[in-house]
């Protein structure tokens, strides 16, 4: 019963998205297709966060890094004459990876309040390091040149092909991260977040399993970056502010944690509530706060617990 | 004789000026059931994490089945066929009781660097997992979340998920703390049953499980291994008496130590 209503409930969040170019033409408001193409790109950025923070126990507290290492790999190529898709995705997927594998190699070793520190701290030379590239804007950041090319096979000019590119990417990485969570490895950092003492001591090696899951998440953050530039068309240090980490900290808790589709619906909720509080009055986030602990207080495992009260996964 | 399935030499563990453990040495047989007996803060737990590899020792050496493990760390040592129950319950307490027990199969079914098919509906982890649970006297109550089950039950629980690992060594931590005397004599029982296929290196404060279980026995005290022995020869030795045992008399040490 509950499971078929959360299906049914799915479904038409779908169905509403994959509506929503053809309700903006009909109404004539191509600005609904720039918030909600938005919206799911910050969907995906809490969605991989909620790999390594709800289901591996992992408070990441510097994942906008990764998205401005996705946003700064293709602008810095894009700049530099380098305008194709298929080599600036790849290696603004790789290049997060890799940060990922350094961050997570050194942050993974500290646990606790040291652990959010230092995925800060990380989070926080990156940005420095952002600003501090006066060739690529420094601290205004630059205007991205061209968006990436795909040889006529995709063209991100067209707003509706963006969009619909990025919701695809979107359901289809939900569905991975739904199959990865419930495999083998999915359950390794499932129970190193339960419980890591046991974990070892049956004799699973918990480090190496939570770092490819950090890399892993680092990687789908980075696929945001990119997205995001392509987006925005714009490259820019505030991408990697800590703000930024924050909001997308507080997208996952407010979806709730644990769940595959929370982080995705945390993020409608507070960049919708955003958009409509702040067109009322400059100081919306006043009333933003109070809202989110309110969500968090009246449901501990965030909307998606709303939906679902009893949720076995 | 045959060399015997773990070694310890010599191991001693400081904590700041604590000394915890102190030159221990001890030997466990593949098969039997070693019991290590101390009063309080004597270092048996100690003495358990060192052997596990949670604790570094500062001096010594541990040998299993023929290898130096000393430097190897828990995971490890686990893989080579060292389990551990912890003193207080350690299991998986958002997880139902069989995915508690599957995913200590699963450690040891090879790489879990598998990212795609449902681990819940893989039947080469779930058929013995079902089979360890029932092993426990657990098997009808899998499907419960492992919070939900009883003090003793998790004691159970957590017993599965180390002989789950197919384990040739047992380090259990007082199997029965926090248990009533009925729960305990299920778990004695349940012990008993595994002299013969898995060596058990037990560390308890009930001595009626220890004397109805032991096939020898480890005194320490402060740290200090003072008697190694069959229940008989310990229960003779003058040493232990004095040390450990107190003034009680000889054919009341089974009753009258146990607090």
């Amino acid at each position: 019963m509950e499971a078929r209503f959360r299906a049914l409930a799915l479904l038409g969040a779908v169905a509403f998205l994959a509506a929503v170019p053809l309700g903006a033409r009909l109404l004539d408001t191509p600005f609904y297709l720039t918030l909600f193409g938005r919206i799911m790109i910050w969907a995906l950025a809490a969605l991989s966060l909620n790999l390594i923070l709800g289901f591996g126990g992992m408070v990441s507290f510097g994942h906008a890094a990764y998205l401005g290492v996705g946003v700064y790999t293709v602008g810095i190529l894009s700049y530099h004459g380098v305008h194709s898709g298929f080599v600036q995705w790849p290696a603004a997927i790789l290049t997060s990876a890799l940060v990922a594998l350094v961050i997570g190699a050194i942050s993974l070793r500290t646990s606790g309040v040291y652990f959010i520190m230092i995925t800060l701290a990380f989070a926080q030379m990156l940005y420095f390091l952002g600003v501090s590239l006066k060739t690529y804007g420094g601290d205004d950041g630059m205007t991205l040149p061209v968006q990436s090319q795909f040889g006529g096979l995709l063209d991100l000019g067209d707003a509706t092909t963006f969009y619909y590119l990025v919701l695809g990417l979107l359901l289809a990485l939900h569905y991975v991260i739904h199959r990865l969570v419930h495999s083998r490895f999915g359950l390794v950092i499932r129970g190193a977040r339960s419980n890591e003492r046991r974990m070892r001591a049956v004799g699973f090696p918990t480090f190496r399993y939570r770092l490819v899951a950090f890399v892993v998440a680092g990687s789908i953050c980075g696929l945001a970056g990119v997205l995001l530039v392509n987006f925005v068309k714009y490259v820019s240090p505030a991408f990697m502010h800590w703000t930024r980490s924050g909001e997308i900290l507080v997208m996952v808790i407010l979806g709730g944690m644990g769940s595959v589709v929370g982080p995705a619906l945390g993020a409608f909720a507070f960049l919708l509530l955003e958009e409509v509080l702040s067109s009322y009055t400059e100081h919306w986030a006043l009333i933003l706060g109070p809202v989110i602990v309110l969500l968090v207080l009246w449901g501990k495992r965030g909307l998606a617990g709303l939906l679902a009260p009893r949720d076995g996964t | 004789m045959a060399e015997p399935l773990l070694e310890a030499a010599g191991l001693s563990k400081r904590f700041g000026g604590v000394v915890a453990t102190d030159r221990v040495s001890l030997a466990v047989q593949a098969g039997e059931i070693h019991a290590v007996i101390g009063p309080n803060g004597a270092g048996k737990t100690t003495l358990v994490a060192q052997l596990a590899g949670e604790l570094a020792s500062d001096a010594g050496r541990i040998r299993f089945a023929g290898e130096d493990v000393t430097t190897l760390p828990v995971h490890a040592r686990a893989a080579r066929g060292i389990a551990r129950s912890f003193q207080i319950t350690s299991i998986f307490r958002d997880l139902t009781a069989l995915d508690n027990v599957a995913l200590a199969i699963q450690a040891r079914a090879g790489s879990s660097f598998r990212f795609w098919r449902d681990a819940r509906r893989d039947q080469t982890l779930r058929d013995p997992a079902l089979g360890v649970l029932s092993e426990v006297g657990l098997a009808e109550r899998g499907h419960v979340r492992a919070a939900n089950l009883a003090h003793g039950e998790q004691r159970q629980l957590e017993l599965a998920m180390a002989l789950a690992t197919r384990p040739r060594l047992l380090l259990l931590d007082e199997p029965t703390a926090g248990m009533g005397p009925e729960e305990s004599a299920r778990m004695v029982a349940l012990l008993r049953g595994l002299r013969g296929f898995h060596a058990l290196l037990l560390v308890e404060h009930d001595m009626d499980a220890v004397f109805a279980l032991a096939d020898r026995i480890t005194v320490l005290v402060y740290g200090r291994v003072i008697a190694t022995g069959t229940p008989d020869e310990i229960v003779a030795n003058p040493e232990v008496r004095q040390a450990y045992l107190g003034e009680s008399e000889t054919d009341g040490v089974a009753a009258n130590a146990g607090g």
